[in-house]
């Protein structure tokens, strides 16, 4: 029985769907990272995406218009982060408890929303694959990379782009200072305030996109708590990758490999539980939180309000 | 700036303070520890609001809000204690909050080379890619001053630059002052060495209890008249260290190797003794191995090769908790880091070594009483300025943070002490009672038992300190001892040469 898993064809299949499961992974994970880089931790990720997987989805249903459907996530995943923003950085509030209150926030109301708006589970015709000319035609991995859709593409898009930002732009290098030494950043004139605004918007903002990939690109549907736990995830993904991005896109493709695997292990009817593979993710997330948690420091103004003395 | 008042809770660290400087003058600001010079030059950096007073620029007043509006006009600033990101390289550090060449990309070969002239001009050299936490002290003061001189500043704050630089490196810094000078450029200089105050000002301003005590132009003022303007009453200058025969051997090191934090053989078999009722002074310029020494005794960093040995056991690789527990007294260098708890008080600071025993706890609860009336005694004892022992550690001026650890550390009679820097930054008054103190400590139990008093290693860049307190003085240089010399045979040149790697007279 298990060796139906070993087949050529579900190891593809494995690996097309683990490349596709990794995308809200790698859109709320990046964000993360830059908020966290700066020394605020944003535990409403899952809040956020929440709602960002019901304006997009709303949008889209309402219009039709898919990128419609992606302005509406961008639009309240960054509202989202901006109020995370003003409560963490301006009121200087516990990060972790307003994370949570966000995400019982995001929670809650994308439910209501659900309700009063939709009603019933309902779907939409979300972003289609793109198979990419010449390259998707590469014999046996061609189909796995580079026939997915607009959103899968942009997130790996995402990984270079991001880490280029955070190591070789000034904007960058301004995140890195504030959250390692805010004081030091202080005293050279960079704005602590701003920097960690900008970033905990953006944060918001790419968990806002995380969201809509799930509602308009994996899944087309919007249910009540779709995201299960995979914001949560995200942030621990940040801790995993060790505050870097690459680590990040390593964590998520394990992740969502694991994710796969679970899936397809479902779908051939092995004889595993399958309460037990779905648990997989959430055990490997301790697991590799354990593991990863010794071997880097966290920045070190990591969820310290920043306050001039005096 | 004219009549500056700056108050804190319970303490009025400015009141109403008149302080100017001259284009192309060195103005010396002076004042005990907690006098109120910091808070003076933060407020004139825009890191403080002042609750009264302006501040005038070439007659004009300005409202200086922020470090962003301190610097646009001109002004440079070098704190007490370094605002560098420890994980970020040298360049990066200078880099950081300036506009790039190339628009929002980071620029870092142009700011590398430009600090590499910067130190081939001034004498400051460090690798532009180095990580900060990387660097000695010493060395992270040289990325202080090239992020200050980077930012062509006017006019130059530097809150004791020289306390973390050996006597060369004054000089050359001194150096690069009277060239700025020479420029056009105006310096701020905070120091409680008043022999270097005298050398490289061209006016003194003295400060005591947040208020000014007078003005002095050079060549009209004298190191007695100084200090008794700073401290309020005359002030000895001599040292009496008692002779004493030293006892047993208290701490040995036998061919000890370690690593530095970049994996370089930062300790090169280093054998050294220490006997009970002794100074051993260790100099050697900043970087050559003595952190890494004070770690590896007091067992914060592995030792590669060799053994340590307190009392005659062998303690090498044993924790911390027990070499306390065997009488070991460590005085760390970096003490806004390693000594303490910034967002603790002053009094739980003060019992932090001893919190889990008695008098301070019992059957694991905290006994705030007792708590209460140690930590007052250690007040009054070491002179420490506070407003209250409940006030955080963080808020205290620099040398009364230095006075709280070694308060802490004094107090339980050690066997063995390992002191580095102890000194740096603290005001003359303090020093005094700092060196008095140890020397109580090597000759103590002398004068009550036959038993003799601890065995203290001194580390020290202050050569007239290592000369003042020392009955042995071993000089280090790139991880080796170059050399151990008695003190009456010591003399600065010969340990200048012995610091800088030359064994043979030439
Ligand atoms: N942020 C703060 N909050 C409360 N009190 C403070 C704060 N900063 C300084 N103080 C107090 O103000 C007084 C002056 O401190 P300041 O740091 O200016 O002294 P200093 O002259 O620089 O001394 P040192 O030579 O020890 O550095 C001290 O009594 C200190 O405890
Ligand atoms: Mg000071």
């Amino acid at each position: 029985m298990i060796e139906s898993l070993f087949t050529a064809q579900v190891l593809l299949g494995i690996l097309t769907s683990g490349i596709r499961l990794a995308t809200p992974y790698l859109y709320a994970g990046i964000g993360e990272t830059f908020g966290q880089r700066s020394g605020v931790l944003n535990l409403g990720v899952e809040g956020q995406m929440l709602l960002g997987a019901f304006a997009a989805f709303y949008a889209v249903r309402q219009t039709g218009n898919l990128w419609l459907g992606l302005l509406a996530a961008i639009l309240v995943g960054g509202l989202m982060g901006l109020a995370m923003a003003f409560v963490s950085v301006t009121l200087r509030a516990k990060q972790g408890i307003s994370g949570i209150g966000f995400f019982l926030f995001g929670l809650g109301m994308s439910d209501l929303l659900f309700q009063t708006l939709l009603g019933t589970v309902q779907t939409v015709s979300g972003f289609r694959p793109l198979a990419i000319p010449l390259l998707s035609r590469i014999p046996v991995l061609g189909p796995v990379f580079f026939n997915q859709s607009f959103l899968v593409y942009a997130a790996y898009l995402l990984v270079p782009i991001a880490n280029y930002v955070m190591n070789h732009t000034t904007l960058g290098l301004k995140i890195r200072a504030v959250g390692e030494n805010p004081e030091a950043a202080d005293s050279l004139g960079v704005s602590v305030s701003r920097v960690r605004y900008f970033t905990v918007t953006l944060g918001g903002v790419f968990s806002g996109l995380a969201g809509a990939s799930l509602s308009i690109a994996l899944l087309n549907v919007f249910q009540q708590g779709m995201t299960s736990g995979l914001g949560f995830i995200a942030v621990a993904l940040v801790y995993f990758g060790g505050w870097r991005v690459w680590g990040v896109l390593a964590g998520s493709l394990l992740f969502s490999m694991v994710n796969a695997l679970q899936l397809w292990v479902q779908v051939l009817g092995l004889p595993i539980p399958s309460e037990f593979a779905v648990m997989m993710p959430y055990v490997l997330t301790i697991v590799a939180l354990v593991v990863a948690v010794q071997r880097v420091r966290p920045p070190t103004a990591l969820t310290k309000p920043f306050v001039r003395e005096g | 700036m004219c009549g500056i008042i700056k108050r804190f809770p319970g303490v009025l660290a400015n009141d109403c303070v008149d302080f100017a400087v001259h284009q192309g003058e060195v103005h010396a600001l002076l004042g005990e520890n907690g006098a109120g010079k910091s808070t003076l030059m933060k407020v004139l950096y825009g890191l403080y609001r002042p609750d009264d007073g302006e501040i005038l620029l070439n007659g004009e007043p300005v409202q200086i809000t922020s470090p962003t509006d301190a610097i646009r006009f001109g002004i440079g600033m070098i704190h007490q204690h370094f605002m560098l990101v420890p994980s970020l390289t040298v360049a990066e550090n200078v880099a950081l909050g300036l506009p790039s060449s190339r628009g929002v990309i980071t620029d870092l070969d142009r700011v590398s080379k430009r600090i590499t002239e910067l130190g081939k001009t001034y004498g400051l050299q460090v690798d532009p890619r180095a990580r900060v936490w990387q660097l000695s002290v010493g060395q992270q003061q040289r990325v202080e001053i090239i992020k200050a001189l980077y930012r062509g500043a006017e006019l130059l704050i530097l809150d004791e630059p020289t306390a973390v630089l050996t006597p060369q490196e004054v000089a050359e810094f001194f150096q690069i002052l009277r060239q700025m000078v020479k420029e056009g450029h105006s310096v701020i200089f905070i120091s409680h060495k008043l022999q270097e105050v005298l050398d490289i000002s061209d006016r003194v301003t003295v400060l005591r209890d947040g208020a000014v005590v007078g003005s002095r132009l050079k060549g009209t003022m004298t190191k007695a008249e100084l200090a008794r303007m700073m401290v309020g009453r005359d002030v000895g200058f001599q040292r009496n260290r008692a002779p004493v025969t030293p006892g047993e051997v208290r701490l040995s090191l036998h061919d000890v190797w370690a690593r530095s934090d970049r994996g370089t053989d930062a300790l090169q078999g280093v054998s050294l003794e220490v006997r009970a009722g002794e100074i051993l002074g260790l100099a050697g310029v900043s970087g050559n191995g003595q952190r890494e020494l004070a770690q590896v005794i007091n067992g914060l960093r592995p030792v590669a090769r060799g053994h340590v040995q307190l009392e005659g056991k062998d303690t090498t690789g044993v924790s911390p908790v027990e070499l306390i527990a065997q009488g070991l007294a460590y005085i760390p260098e970096e003490r806004m880091r390693d000594g303490m708890i910034r967002d603790f008080s002053v009094a739980e600071n003060l019992i932090l070594r001893e919190h889990a025993t008695a008098p301070f706890a019992r059957r694991g609860f905290l006994d705030f009483k007792a708590i209460a009336r140690v930590a007052a005694g250690h007040i009054v004892d070491f002179n420490v300025k506070t407003p209250s022992q409940e006030t955080l550690a963080k808020n205290l001026s620099g040398g009364n943070i230095q006075k709280v650890i070694l308060a802490r550390e004094l107090s339980r009679e050690p066997r063995v002490i390992v002191a580095a820097q102890p000194t740096r930054g603290l005001d003359i008054g303090a020093t005094i009672y700092v060196h008095e103190r140890l020397l109580d400590e090597r000759s103590r139990s002398l004068r009550e038992e036959k038993r003799h008093g601890a065995a203290i290693l001194l580390i020290s860049e202050d050569l007239d300190e290592i000369l003042a307190l020392s009955d042995r003085i071993a000089v280090i240089y790139e991880g080796r001892i170059m050399d151990i010399v008695p003190s009456e045979e010591a003399t600065p040149e010969r340990l200048g040469l012995l610091m800088a790697g030359v064994t043979k007279e030439v």
